[in-house]
């Protein structure tokens, strides 16, 4: 039912020739748009702004060199791109820094809950906590606005997986932000209050 | 009494926060939290969370630099190196696309122009500066393009066709000075390049797409228009009758 793209391969050496102009052209007013949308997506899959820089300049001279392959819903495109330019990237770093890769981060549920108000730099650390799969799926849907579909394409997981990744995402970032709720515990929070 | 919302409905919740719910499924989750107050309040919760991924500081723009050297990968003038690429084996295929393309489509014999002018829109929306002279009175905007232009564009009142002037502007289009007036319709804007018809014109009139927008061109009086919006071609199509209807009853009025 989702078919994945054809997403172009690594640039391995410099292509003898340009882009046609049609597909620069249509790079132009297609694709680029979507840069900031690239760039903010990149940051908080790799957090690091100068890391998010090369993973978009990589993933737009990819996107570039394949437009032919490009069928519609460009956004898209371009967001699976990007992901997986930070999958190179990050591939290509792990022998740099072993030690801190992706999940072993603290638990975002075991942060300490913040108070009522979260500024917006807080949040943004909140959300670089949650775990890469439901971090993914929490910007894509709601820093991105793509829908569930979308979002299944770009990631290559099943609808429902989807789903349950942006719910639990949500969860654990509520648990965090929102007050708690009444005769609930936020599940642990409550060993580190002490 | 428990505060958990039904462990069932939970995506359901979720899919009805994004709007990703068929109508059926909507009216049964509605009526389900009719009569559950927990699921109402994971439901408003949900909300709350969202109001806080709202604000504009968690999006990044990407850095000029960035922009800038990408851009420079996809110019169509690229310093370093185009010219031995076009003279390479393509060149046949090439001159015979062109030409098919100057026979078979005269609207598309300047791709340059309809992207010149959607980037001019674009830039316009993006750097805040959409008009030289921000009013909404023609007899204001009109006098304005005096002395800056050596053609006077017209510039009717659309507002009874529900296209509210908002000003004009200088921009410039292959080089020259051009007359840009721009209108509003709801929110959206309508970026309206005016210059004196090139010669060589020929047939090139009528609507482009590109990227999401529009471009509706047209020739009149011995002037060239070229209309860009994200509006609806049909809409833009209206737009360029009203335009037309504006101008001549305007010229006749005074």
């Amino acid at each position: 039912m989702f078919s994945r793209w054809h997403l172009p391969r690594p640039i391995l050496r410099k292509e003898p020739d340009g882009p046609s102009p049609d597909h620069a052209a249509r790079f132009r007013m297609a694709i680029m748009p979507y840069l900031d949308a690239a760039y903010t997506y990149a940051r908080y899959l790799a957090r690091d702004s100068a890391a998010a820089e090369d993973i978009v300049q990589e993933a737009f001279a990819r996107a570039l060199r394949a437009m032919g392959d490009c069928r519609g819903d460009e956004k898209a495109w371009l967001m699976a791109i990007v992901r997986h330019c930070h999958h190179d990237w990050r591939r290509a770093r792990r022998h740099e820094w072993p030690a801190q890769t992706e999940d072993d981060r603290e638990d975002p549920s075991a942060m300490n809950a913040m108070e009522s108000h979260v500024t917006a730099r807080e949040m943004r650390g909140l959300i670089e906590q949650l775990p890469e799969p439901f971090r993914e799926a929490l910007v894509l849907r709601e820093l991105q606005e793509m829908s569930y579909r979308e979002i299944a394409r770009i990631t290559g997981a099943p609808l429902g997986t989807v789903m349950s990744r942006l719910a639990r995402a949500r969860a654990m970032l509520a648990g965090l932000v929102l007050a708690p709720e009444d005769g609930e515990t936020r599940p642990g929070t409550q060993e580190k209050r002490s | 009494m428990t505060h958990k919302p039904c462990p069932e409905r939970v995506h359901a919740l979720h899919a009805m926060l994004d709007d990703e719910t068929d109508a059926l499924a909507t009216v049964e989750l509605e009526e389900h939290l009719r009569g559950c107050p927990a699921c109402r309040r994971e439901l408003d919760r949900l909300g709350q969370l969202r109001e806080y991924l709202r604000v504009p500081e968690l999006r990044d723009v990407a850095p000029a630099a960035l922009a800038m050297r990408i851009s420079q990968m996809a110019s169509p003038m690229r310093p370093r190196r185009p010219a031995r690429a076009w003279l390479g084996g393509a060149v046949g295929g090439a001159l015979a696309a062109g030409l098919a393309f100057l026979l078979l489509a005269p609207n598309l014999t300047e791709p340059g122009l309809d992207q010149a002018v959607v980037d001019g829109h674009i830039r316009s929306l993006q750097a805040g500066h959409l008009t030289d002279v921000a009013v909404s009175d023609r007899h204001v905007v009109k006098p304005w393009f005096n002395g800056r232009l050596t053609f006077a564009p017209p510039v009717p009142d659309l507002g009874a066709s529900g296209f509210i002037l908002g000003g004009g502007r200088l921009d410039v289009l292959e080089g020259r000075d051009v007359a840009v007036l721009v209108y509003r319709r709801r929110l959206h804007m309508i970026n309206l390049f005016v210059r004196p018809t090139p010669a060589l014109s020929g047939l090139r009139q009528g609507l482009m797409r590109r990227a999401g927008y529009g471009v509706e061109r047209w020739q009149m009086d011995g002037l060239e228009f070229l209309a860009v919006s994200d509006l609806d071609p049909a809409d833009l199509a209206q737009f360029r009758m009203a335009f037309i209807r504006g101008a001549h009853s305007g010229n006749r009025e005074r």
